[in-house]
């Protein structure tokens, strides 16, 4: 192994902002993870496919309306819908999730064990839906309507060409807009959905909730429209990560949220678990910590650098960086 | 499970060595009942490699049925193109006392795993895609290829990296794949001081802005990716959006339409490969055939794989009935096939190869001509 550390520093800028854009992106999705955690106490491992149905709700847009032909003001008002329809599939199948997945479980106070097999089966049954999908279209004889949305249900759908991504010359430095729009827009969703659950009413029945449900609801908090309120704000974001996930990088498949949703519960736990600013805290160190390790170490020790950080932060602080829970954040 | 594999291997060519009689030729004494096996993807992610191999076989299973009395099946075995999947697989294979000979494994990483079963019953394989060379050493008397491995492969690769696109650096990226690892470290070998910098990816990754800003640091005249089409469509997307302006090289494994999603990042690939162009005059019949079935231009291997079935059919034709005359018949085979003479030696590779250059040019892969 050599370490390849003259590439490194020569590189630093370049490869701390093209860490940060997918860092920000784990910490989308990690949002997801840290509030129903912070809730229910319960890692919604379905929330993977929460992400990767809103990657595809981006590229179904984009084919619709033919972005590849549009420019200037069309398509922005195009890549704004396919943002719309991101959050809102997104949104829609963390909503079922909770529905089908998890309420019937927690109103027969279900063990968290049973829960969490219910997440992964569930999980499991989204991602080969889509898999599936131009059989689930041919079942209602839409296949040949729906071919373009259909087709090559295994293999990566791309969206390529649609986007010009230019790139800037800043003090030497190569940066690609994209990469800034990605972080810039990301950390602004933080920002909002922060001082939303710190400021509203909502957010407060949500932090009451995560400290004592019971009391919660004593005071008026009704219990299962604040889980229900958890899903559908992680939907959301899921929905901003796979937009700008496929503004980055232009292609997804059935299976792209197993390895990103590992890695944002891991931004989740790194961040500490059941906090929000520590989900935004963990996904961008470990964007940043991955990038970093790959240029020193070789590409193949990514997913290596990601779980030793892991495990090394969670020796000296058990409860991650931030390690405060989402009840006990000051309002 | 490389001496395990040897040593089973060994005891079977003893075996294989027995009788020399063979049917007595002649359609009419075709044998009966009989099976073909396809062995590799059907489904999964690398549907679209397996596809072109299955019909061209099932081509040349349907055009040998239409005059035979008795009809040749042909089963497939979806193994997703995993390695994992492929031991229980074979297993099922040999179970099957009907199936006579198997077309595949496609790919290099379930030959190794699969290889080492087919050897100890004695089912003859002939491969029309799997490319890794290590594959012939180790000893499966079973093992037989249609194709040019990577060994010739990567040389020609290299050659055409440094007499054609006459690169002086290049980057050498691999997925880290039985395929991709082995045929880029050929490649690494061969070019020798041009390489500037290599890296390794993971499949299934979908980021690789570290790797691209590897490869920009250095802005190489070519990078050479050894591995297959998903991450290759990505990879190439994502270093052109970098500001990578030299030749992208890549082998067979990416030699698919679905590259082609990389839309303008993908033109002006290089795509080695040791399959034949469809145009060439060679395979006309059969590219005009094939259309004819499956309504669309054969895919690659589609032609080396209808010609492995056929080594096979034209076994079956001789009156061949069961797998220990069959692999005899099989090593003792010398004929033209529609891709190249077939004849394989010892170890089962082919003993004609041929080597092709593909391009990317406005959307489509066309052939550039044979690497000599």
């Amino acid at each position: 192994m050599n370490l390849n550390f003259e590439f490194f520093f020569n590189n630093l800028p370049e490869l701390t902002i093209t860490g940060l854009a997918f860092g920000a992106i784990y910490a989308l999705i990690a949002l997801g993870y840290t509030m129903v955690y912070g809730v229910l106490q319960l890692i919604n491992f379905a929330h993977s496919e929460v992400f990767m149905y809103g990657t595809f709700a981006t590229l179904w847009v984009v084919m619709a309306f033919n972005a590849a032909d549009a420019n200037g003001i069309q398509l922005v008002l195009i890549l704004i819908a396919a943002l719309i329809a991101s959050m809102a599939m997104s949104a829609a199948i963390a909503l079922i999730l909770e529905r089908v997945a998890y309420r019937p479980l927690i109103k027969r106070k279900a063990p968290r064990l049973i829960a969490l097999i219910s997440a992964i089966g569930a999980s499991f049954v989204l991602a080969e839906l889509m898999g599936l999908r131009d059989r689930v279209a041919s079942w209602v004889h839409l296949d040949d309507n729906l071919s373009d949305y259909v087709r090559k249900a295994k293999i990566n759908n791309s969206m390529a060409g649609v986007l010009e991504k230019p790139r800037y010359d800043v003090f030497g430095v190569s940066i690609s807009l994209i990469d800034i729009i990605v972080i810039v827009a990301a950390v602004a969703m933080m920002v909002l959905l922060d001082q939303f659950v710190r400021r509203s009413r909502l957010g407060k029945g949500i932090r009451a909730t995560a400290q004592d449900p019971e009391t919660a609801s004593l005071m008026g908090v009704n219990p299962t429209r604040t889980i229900q309120m958890t899903f559908l704000i992680g939907g959301l974001m899921a929905g901003v990560a796979g937009f700008l996930y496929m503004l980055k990088l232009d292609a997804t498949n059935y299976q792209v949220g197993f390895l990103l949703g590992v890695k944002a519960f891991t931004a989740a736990v790194l961040g500490g678990i059941g906090n929000l600013r520590g989900a935004l805290l963990g996904g961008l160190v470990l964007g940043v910590a991955e990038n970093w390790g790959q240029a020193i170490l070789g590409s193949e020790w990514r997913d290596v650098i990601a779980f030793v950080l892991l495990v090394l932060i969670l020796l000296v602080r058990p409860t991650g960086l931030l390690g405060e829970s989402l009840g006990k954040a000051r309002a | 499970m490389g001496i395990s594999a040897a040593v089973l291997a060994l005891g079977l060519s003893l075996t294989a060595c027995g009788t020399t009689e063979d049917g007595d030729g002649g359609g009419s004494d075709a044998a009966c009942d009989l099976k073909l096996a396809f062995f590799g993807p059907e489904t999964g992610d690398a549907a679209g490699l397996g596809k072109p191999i299955i019909q061209g076989a099932q081509l040349a299973v349907d055009q040998y049925n239409k005059d035979a009395k008795c009809k040749v099946g042909l089963e497939k075995k979806d193994s997703q193109g995993s390695p994992d999947a492929a031991p229980a697989l074979a297993t099922d294979v040999v179970s099957d006392e009907s199936i006579i000979g198997v077309v595949g494994p496609a790919f290099s990483g379930e030959s190794a795993a699969a290889g080492p079963i087919f050897a100890e019953e004695g089912v003859p394989t002939i491969t029309p895609s799997a490319t890794n060379p290590t594959l012939a050493d180790n000893g499966w008397a079973t093992f037989h290829r249609a194709l040019g491995n990577d060994a010739t492969q990567g040389p020609a690769a290299a050659k055409y990296i440094k007499d054609t696109i006459k690169a002086k650096t290049v980057y050498v990226i691999d997925d880290a794949s039985e395929y991709g690892a082995g045929l880029a470290g050929i490649v690494k070998k061969d070019l020798g001081g041009a390489v500037s910098g290599t890296d390794t990816i993971q499949q299934k990754q979908t980021d690789f802005s570290a790797t691209v800003t590897k490869v920009t640091d250095k802005n190489p005249d070519a990078v050479f990716f050894g591995g297959y089409y998903a991450e290759a469509t990505l990879l190439i997307g994502q270093l052109r959006d970098g500001g990578f302006k030299g030749t992208f090289v890549v082998a067979d494994g990416v030699k698919d339409p679905a590259f082609l999603d990389a839309k303008k990042a993908a033109e002006g690939t290089i795509i080695t490969c040791p399959c034949i162009p469809d145009t060439d005059p060679a395979v006309a019949d059969f590219a005009k055939a094939y259309e004819a079935e499956f309504g669309e231009a054969p895919g690659t291997y589609a032609a080396e794989s209808y010609d492995a079935a056929n080594v096979f059919l034209a076994g079956i034709k001789d009156g061949i009935d069961d797998r220990k005359d069959m692999l005899e018949f099989v090593n003792d085979y010398d004929e033209k096939g529609i891709t190249k003479q077939l004849k394989f030696d010892d170890k089962g590779e082919p003993a004609d190869v041929h080597v092709y250059a593909y391009t990317v040019k406005d959307g489509a892969i066309v052939p550039v001509g044979e690497i000599k």
